[in-house]
Formats: structure tokens, C-alpha cells, sequence
């Protein structure tokens, strides 16, 4: 991703943004609330249009007006800050509708892939409740299976802990941690540097646009070279 | 998970509290019946005292005259059952149409907003009745090839194209209603523009919308009836229009009210029943 800029109006959200995340890699992106992470990762699924600037996924420059965006959404996972589960099916209607429509699984074999996922995330016993009948870290792992089931070669998760209690969380985190020993590609956005420093291989600090700061989470966490960085944490951690 | 409690048992308290309620409810009944017994007969009592009763009796409540024209007009109710069963199809699959035209974005589908929004126009301004006398007398004298010349078709067509015009709009209503969100967790599935449409948006519009239509259901039965003024269609207004005519005693259109009336009323209740099922407590609910 090279020289992203989005605005929405006058509001320039990102600036340039550069980065790069390699195959198997987990980048986590902090940053205050509102400077754009979420922005970030629906621009890298083309829910966005980018004003200006490059990203390029798999070798292939996705921001070409050319490009399928169906095809290349179709590709990657994204896990929405606020779940947006399907009201109207059940959570293994839900976790099963991309497997059916997008990528022509059989109903049988959807259902089954779609159970043994909910049976990862721990909730085979819902497969038949309605979303709105969870309670939200139940919703937040819906969300989560309705992502991985089709075996996406890039995750984006944006704040995928911030409804859990402290005992969900670590159980998100292993599934995660699980993810990335398979190999699995994250981007993700959260506002707790524990969860940042045990997950990420690379941090980056979101602020006025642009990636202010990046390395491993022990540089950028644990020692900082940015005025803005420290000012960032520190308040974040008093 | 925690165990359930098996040897739950109410406490003194919830039991008075209990007891309470019941005691309210069985009071609530008690008054509304009286009070509809009272209002029924006072309205009774003053129908039967007026001066023009013997006169209106004869000539609207003739019992023999009913049992007579029943058969004719019980038929002609049966075209008016007909005419709606096809007419709802046509305007569900006109007025979808309509509705995701409108609802469409983009430059490309300019021309398409434009017309759904024109048609919505002039058929929302148009009455009903007109729309009838135009297009029952006026479609058939046109002799397009390939369209039926029946008055019956031209008379459901024009139910279509006018409810259509309002359907459509509760249907916009409905699309629109949908979270942006939801459209956006579709597309990230990779679902295209136009799945999302189909598995995402339209399913929970379709359900929010379902009491309206529910309810324009239950109008379009009646308005069926207006195809009588064509002449040549004999639904059961037509019927006792007939009817009436032998002799000059109005009673086979009180028939024809009734039979509209026990007609409705059931579909009228379903409507209720399912907008309490979907949570709009108390919305038209009898008690
Ligand atoms: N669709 C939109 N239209 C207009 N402005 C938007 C839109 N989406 C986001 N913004 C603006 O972009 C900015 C960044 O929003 P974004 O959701 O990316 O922040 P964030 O970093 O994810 O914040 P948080 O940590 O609270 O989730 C905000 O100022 C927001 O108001
Ligand atoms: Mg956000």
C-alpha cells in the first residue's frame, strides 16, 4: 500500500499512507479514535474508493478502476467493527451465504464447513439461533467465523476484541494466534497494545494521515521514537 | 452455562402479584362487554325508532330478496377473489421492480430512476375509478396485437399500474431502511451489487414492509369491486347491480357489503396478528 489518501469532503482522513504487509504476517494499527483505521482497512477492500495511491494485493494493483472488486473482495476477509451480522438469517445462514453465493459451495458442504467453523469459534450449539439473539462477543464471533470460513488469503479485523470481556478476549486472541501459525495474512485495528504486542509482528501508528511510526511492537510500543507515539500511549495507558 | 432450577417455586408474593392480574383481567372483560352490549343497543334501539325504518327495512333488508340474489352475488364474488389473487402477483412483481430502479445509484442508472419516478407520479395522482374508465374503454378501442381486448384485463391492469405506483413506495421505503452497513458486510463477502440485493437487502425490507402491504392487500380487495363500472365484468357489485334492477330492492347490495365485509375482515386480523408478531405491540390490536 503506497501513498493511500482518502478524504471524505474536506475531512482528509488519510494522507499518504504507506505500508506493507507480507504473506503469513499480522500487522496491528493503533491510533486514536477517528484517525482513520477503520477507513484504512475498507479502503484495502475496496469498499472505498482511495482518492490517490496504490495497493497492491497479491501482485495485482487492486485500486485500478479496471479490476473485479467483487473478485478481489471475494478474496479477502473483513470483520466489521460493529459485526453487521444478517438480522434475517440464522448465524449459520450467515456464516454460509459466501460460501453458497460466491464461491458455488454445494448447501451440504457449506453447512458443514460452516458448523465446523462455528465449532472453532465455540458456538456449534447457535449455528441455529438468530444474530440478534447473541450476546455481542457471541455476535463478534459470528463474525469472525462468517469471515474465515471461505479461507480468505487476507484477514482485516477491525477492533475485534473491543465487545469482549477479558476471558473472550483470550480466547479471540488464540484464535488468532491459531490463524497466524496457519499462516493466515491479518490487518487489524485495536485499541489495546497487550493484545497489539502479543499478536503483532509489525505496529503501525495511524495519526494525521499518515503511518507515523512502525516496527516490531517492541519498538514502537515499548520504546517509542515519536513525540506523538508517546503522547498516544501514554494516555491510552493512564 | 448455569444448571437450570428445577425445584423453582413462585414465592408468596408472585403469587398474590399473580393473582392480582387475573383478578384486572377478568375485570377488563367484564366492562367491555357491557359497555359494547350498551353501545350496540342504544344504536339499535334508535335505527329501529326512526320514522324511515318500515321504508328502509323493505327496501335494503328484504330477507327473501337476500336468500334470492346470494347465489349471483356470492359468484360475482368469487371473480372479485380471482381478480386480486392475480392482480397482487402482478403488482408485487411491477412494484419491486419499480422500487429497485429508484433505489438504484450511479450515473448508468439515471434513466431508470427517472422512469420509476415518473410512473410513481403520474399513477399516485391518478384516481383509481379513472384510471378504470380510461383504460377499460379506452385500452381495448387501441387493438394492440398480442394484448387481450377483454374488459377484465384492462380492468386488472389498471389495478396493477395504480397500486403498483403506491407498493412501490412502501417497498423504497422498506429498501431504504436497510443500514448502509448491511450492504457494506455484503460486499465484503464478495457478494456482487446485485446478490446483495437479493440475499441482503430485499429479504429485511421485504419482512419491515409486510404489514403495509398486508394492509393495501386488504384495500385492493375492495377496490376490486370497482371494475363493476366497466359493465361487461360480473363481480359482485355487478351482480347485485343486476340483481337490484328486477325490482328495485337494494337488499343485494347490503348482500354484496356483507360478503366484502366477511371477505376482509379475516386478512384485516391476519395483518394484526402478524404486526404484533413482528413487535409493533398494540398496533391495531382489538383488546
Ligand atoms: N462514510 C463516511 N463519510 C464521511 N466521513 C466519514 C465516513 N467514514 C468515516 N468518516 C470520517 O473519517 C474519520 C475516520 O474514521 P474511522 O472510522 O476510520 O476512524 P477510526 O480510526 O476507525 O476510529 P475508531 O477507533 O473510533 O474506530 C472520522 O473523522 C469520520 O468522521
Ligand atoms: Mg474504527
Amino acid at each position: 500500500m503506497s501513498g493511500v489518501r482518502k478524504a471524505f469532503g474536506s475531512n482528509v482522513v488519510l494522507d499518504g499512507v504507506d505500508f506493507t504487509v507480507n504473506r503469513g504476517e499480522c500487522v496491528v494499527l493503533i491510533g486514536a479514535s477517528g484517525s482513520g483505521k477503520s477507513t484504512l482497512l475498507r479502503c484495502a477492500n475496496l469498499l472505498e474508493t482511495v482518492d490517490d495511491g496504490v495497493i497492491t494485493f497479491e501482485g495485482e494493483d487492486i485500486t485500478d478502476p479496471r479490476v473485479n472488486g467483487d473478485e478481489v473482495r471475494s478474496r479477502m476477509g473483513l470483520v466489521f467493527q460493529s459485526y453487521n451480522l444478517f438480522p434475517h438469517l440464522t448465524v449459520l445462514g450467515n456464516v454460509t451465504l459466501a460460501l453458497r453465493k460466491v464461491h458455488g459451495v454445494a448447501a451440504a458442504e457449506a453447512e458443514q464447513r460452516g458448523l465446523a467453523m462455528l465449532d472453532r469459534v465455540g458456538l456449534a450449539e447457535k449455528a441455529r439461533a438468530r444474530p440478534d439473539d447473541l450476546s455481542g462477543g457471541q455476535q463478534q464471533r459470528v463474525a469472525i467465523a462468517r469471515a474465515l470460513v471461505t479461507n480468505p488469503r487476507l484477514m482485516l479485523l477491525d477492533e475485534v476484541t473491543s465487545a469482549l470481556d477479558p476471558e473472550l478476549v483470550g480466547e479471540v486472541l488464540d484464535l488468532l494466534s491459531d490463524l497466524k501459525s496457519e499462516g493466515v495474512t491479518m490487518v487489524l485495528n485495536t485499541h489495546e497494545m497487550g493484545f497489539a504486542r502479543d499478536v503483532a509482528d509489525t505496529v503501525c501508528f495511524l495519526h494525521d494521515g499518515v503511518i507515523h511510526e512502525s516496527g516490531t511492537p517492541a519498538q514502537v510500543i515499548g520504546d517509542p521514537q515519536q513525540e506523538r507515539t508517546r503522547a498516544f500511549l501514554s494516555r491510552i495507558r493512564a | 452455562m448455569r444448571p437450570a432450577v428445577t425445584d423453582w417455586q413462585p414465592s408468596a408474593i408472585q403469587l398474590e402479584r399473580e393473582s392480582y392480574r387475573r383478578r384486572q383481567a377478568a375485570r377488563s372483560t367484564a366492562i367491555a362487554a357491557a359497555s359494547t352490549a350498551l353501545v350496540l343497543g342504544v344504536v339499535g334501539v334508535l335505527v329501529v325508532s326512526s320514522p324511515g325504518w318500515e321504508r328502509v327495512h323493505e327496501t335494503y333488508f328484504d330477507w327473501d330478496k337476500a336468500v334470492d340474489s346470494f347465489p349471483a352475488v356470492l359468484a360475482g364474488l368469487w371473480m372479485n377473489v380471482k381478480i386480486m389473487v392475480v392482480s397482487a402477483i402482478a403488482i408485487v412483481v411491477v412494484s419491486l421492480t419499480i422500487a429497485v430502479m429508484r433505489t438504484t445509484r450511479g450515473p448508468i442508472a439515471f434513466p431508470l430512476r427517472l422512469l420509476g419516478t415518473v410512473y410513481v407520479d403520474v399513477f399516485r395522482g391518478l384516481p383509481l375509478l379513472l384510471v378504470i374508465f380510461l383504460l377499460g374503454f379506452g385500452g381495448p378501442a387501441l387493438d394492440l396485437s398480442g394484448l387481450p381486448r377483454s374488459a377484465l384485463f384492462w380492468g386488472c391492469a389498471s389495478l396493477v399500474l395504480s397500486y403498483s405506483a403506491y407498493v412501490a413506495e412502501v417497498f423504497r421505503a422498506g429498501i431504504e431502511s436497510v443500514h448502509q452497513s448491511q450492504r457494506l458486510a455484503g460486499r465484503a463477502l464478495g457478494l456482487t451489487y446485485a446478490q446483495t440485493l437479493r440475499h441482503v437487502v430485499l429479504p429485511q425490507a421485504w419482512r419491515r414492509v409486510l404489514p403495509a402491504l398486508m394492509n393495501d392487500l386488504v384495500s385492493l380487495q375492495k377496490d376490486s369491486g370497482l371494475i363493476a363500472v366497466l359493465g361487461t365484468v360480473i363481480d359482485a357489485i355487478r351482480a347485485a347491480q343486476i340483481e337490484t334492477a328486477k325490482d328495485f330492492n337494494y337488499t343485494p347490495y347490503v348482500v354484496a357489503g356483507f360478503l366484502f365485509i366477511c371477505l376482509t375482515v379475516p386478512m384485516a386480523r391476519l395483518t394484526d396478528w402478524y404486526a404484533r408478531k413482528q413487535g409493533f405491540a398494540g398496533a391495531g390490536s382489538l383488546m
